[in-house]
């Protein structure tokens, strides 16, 4: 089973360039039809057909969960990556047809919280966005802290401070203005929930302060906007199916077992639900393991790997599928 | 295909019974001759017309029966629906997943009409008419997971995913095989499987969380889970054991084809679109043992089943008392030869 299995025809229905770096795309479903209903927090993964390479990214839903007519996602553009986001900005265009998945939720507000804290870093803003509109529906008390590297790269931000008012603040590097977490975090009612979504830097430092002062773990929550890493070509052999297959650089072995059309599970494309776990029948090389997911042990025995993120160097990798 | 609903009792004098064309198409939990516990998780699909499996929420012929049980239980024991605080949009999501699904499955018993927020809902078998805002709890007589609740079958409970966990948060559970929701609710999956023998050795309980954490949305799955139960008696439950565990004491040689259930629950599973909360319906379906042995393949099967089950299931699933008398009344219809596979009658 994989949410990937059942995908949703759509058009697209807008784009539109936010800045120099991001733009955004709406959906429409192509008969017209409501899309699944939603939480923020949650994502789709779009597959983009580029000829005949066929990739599958996870974003970020940013829309109000309330209007089911269209979906929305904010795309950064990133020269240096695999192709999923050029392809965005530089082919998809109004009227296209493409693909997405139904929905799927991996960071969604803990509705017990008596306050939600937000903290969003640069293209990290959009699944908050939602959870914004959901949680302005639903009465729920929260505060976005909004972090970029300067006002003319921050997505939305003028256009949140209009909708939420006091409820956003903002932070551009730029001209010096930086979010102080240990003053944030170390004033905060009890029973709030925090949220980071944004570079591996900016979760790592919420994360160790919120957890020096003591806040428990369970109302600390993040999630990483992770595509999958390049790296360079390797083989991997697929024992049930009794075939090799090649890895390219900048595809990800999740999709090379995809593209040989072995089947295998997935979800969220990014090493976090665990879904694409596979058994390592023999490994005579080195694993770079790229998930949130395995244990640290399970990394040592060699035994486990999640072939959305990671990847493989050496001799010989043999997996159980 | 319109349902002939039957008039029946769950209680007292125990009037249920399933009509001759109702009895193939139970929900036979044993695909082998043999059982062991297994994360027997299957997607959810529309399979096989006719069977209990066709649509996401089975009506058949105890519907009404059933609602008006669950009714008299609740009005006994408000304790067997409790949402905690947090549980409201799970409700709704609830709310939403039935109507649609009965609204298009049964056309001729349940209509829904929404204008965006205003819904109109018509369950003509419960003669039930009410128009209310989505969304807005103060449109409904009751929480909105009690007010669909009372007109679903079987038990349903709620389940809060948080912490790389699920949360017993939310439940209506008036059918149930001994167990508490006001004694689990808010308990995690851990814990409210705790008193299950050997299935936490075999590590089913983490492979089967793994799987529901990932469940994804409009993608069902189910499972069927058994036991046996003296007397067509829905509730079960620990609150009311001083009136259905002496029952155990009624079974006789003479009597057994009719006392004795087989009781089995047609689990699913369903990811809820705005709470992210995971939907668990508990659907029980009841067959006298003189209504299984109709069908020679599960007679057969039945008593093998029966007769080899580990000692620490029949303890249990609380069937040590009548066990051995059991097996040798269904040893009759066995008589030896070969079973096909799969759960359907032959």
């Amino acid at each position: 089973m994989s949410a990937s299995d059942n995908l949703i025809p759509v058009i697209v229905s807008k784009v539109v360039e936010v800045n120099s770096i991001i733009k955004r795309f709406e959906f429409k479903h192509i008969n017209g039809d409501a899309l699944p209903a939603f939480s923020g927090g949650a994502h789709i993964v779009v597959e983009m057909i580029d000829g005949a390479t066929k990739r599958k990214n996870a974003y970020s839903l940013m829309s109000s969960p309330f209007k089911l007519g269209q979906y929305a996602i904010s795309v950064r553009r990133e020269d240096d990556g695999r192709g999923g986001s050029k392809f965005m900005h530089e082919k998809v265009v109004p009227g296209m047809e493409m693909k997405i998945s139904a929905p799927v939720n991996l960071f969604a507000l803990d509705l017990r919280a008596k306050k939600h804290l937000m903290i969003a870093g640069g293209i990290g803003i959009t699944p908050f966005m939602a959870q914004m509109t959901q949680a302005t529906e639903l009465g729920l008390p929260f505060e976005l802290h909004y972090a970029a590297r300067s006002a003319s790269q921050a997505a939305y931000m003028g256009s949140l401070k209009a909708q939420f008012g006091d409820a956003v603040a903002c932070y551009c590097a730029d001209i010096g203005d930086r979010l102080n977490l240990e003053a944030l975090l170390s004033d905060q009612p009890l029973g709030t929930h925090v949220y980071v979504c944004g570079p591996k830097g900016m979760i790592e430092a919420v994360v160790q302060t919120a957890t020096n002062l003591g806040w428990p773990a369970a109302h600390i929550h993040f999630e990483h906007f992770l595509s999958p890493p390049m790296g360079k070509a390797f083989s991997v052999h697929l024992a049930k199916a009794g075939i090799d297959i090649d890895v390219g650089p900048e595809q990800s072995l999740l999709e090379a077992i995809e593209a040989s059309g072995t089947p295998v599970n997935c979800l969220c494309r990014a090493g976090a639900c665990g879904q694409c776990e596979t058994q390592i029948v023999a490994c005579d090389g080195d694993i770079t393991h790229n998930d949130h997911w395995l244990e640290d042990d399970q990394r040592a025995s060699k035994k486990f790997i999640m072939p959305c993120v990671s990847r493989f160097s050496g001799k010989r990798l043999e997996l159980d599928l | 295909m319109t349902i002939q609903f039957r008039n029946e009792t769950f209680r007292n004098d125990f009037t249920y019974a399933n009509s001759p064309g109702n009895i193939p198409r139970f929900p036979f939990p044993f695909p082998e001759d043999e059982y062991m516990y297994s994360t027997n998780v299957e997607p959810h699909h529309a399979t096989r017309v006719g069977s209990p499996f066709e649509h996401g929420f089975d009506v058949d012929e105890h519907y009404v029966a059933e609602m008006k049980d669950r009714a008299l239980v609740l009005a006994d024991d408000p304790g067997r629906c409790q949402a905690l605080p947090h549980m409201e949009t799970a409700g709704w999501d609830f709310v939403e997943l039935v109507m649609v699904s009965k609204a298009r499955d049964y056309p001729d018993l349940f209509e829904l009409t929404m204008e965006g927020d205003q819904w109109h809902w018509i369950n003509k078998p419960l003669q039930i008419d009410d128009k209310f805002t989505f969304g807005d709890a103060s449109t409904l007589p009751c929480h909105p997971m009690e007010y669909i609740g009372r007109q679903v079958q079987g038990d349903h409970a709620i389940l809060d995913q948080r912490d790389g966990n699920l949360w017993l948060d939310a439940g209506i559970i008036t059918a149930q095989a001994d167990w508490s929701l006001d004694f689990d609710v808010g308990m995690n999956f851990f814990e409210w499987h705790a008193p299950v023998p050997l299935a936490h050795e075999l590590g089913v309980f983490q492979r089967a969380l793994k799987f529901l954490l990932s469940l994804p949305q409009g993608q069902p799955s189910r499972r069927l889970n058994w036991t046996l139960t003296v007397n067509p008696r829905l509730d079960t439950s620990p609150e009311n054991y001083p009136k259905w565990g002496p029952d155990k004491l009624s079974v006789t040689p003479d009597n057994i084809g009719e006392k004795i259930h087989l009781r089995v629950e047609l689990q699913t599973f369903w990811r809820l679109p705005r709470s992210n909360a995971i939907l668990f319906p508990i659907r029980t379906y009841l067959m006298a043992m003189n209504e299984v042995v109709t069908q020679p393949k599960w007679g057969r099967r039945l008593h093998r089943v029966i007769r080899d089950l580990r000692p620490e299931l029949v303890e249990y699933k609380g069937l040590s008392r009548y066990h051995p008398m059991l097996v040798e009344w269904l040893s009759k219809y066995d008589d030896g030869a070969p079973t096909s596979p799969g759960i359907f009658p032959d």
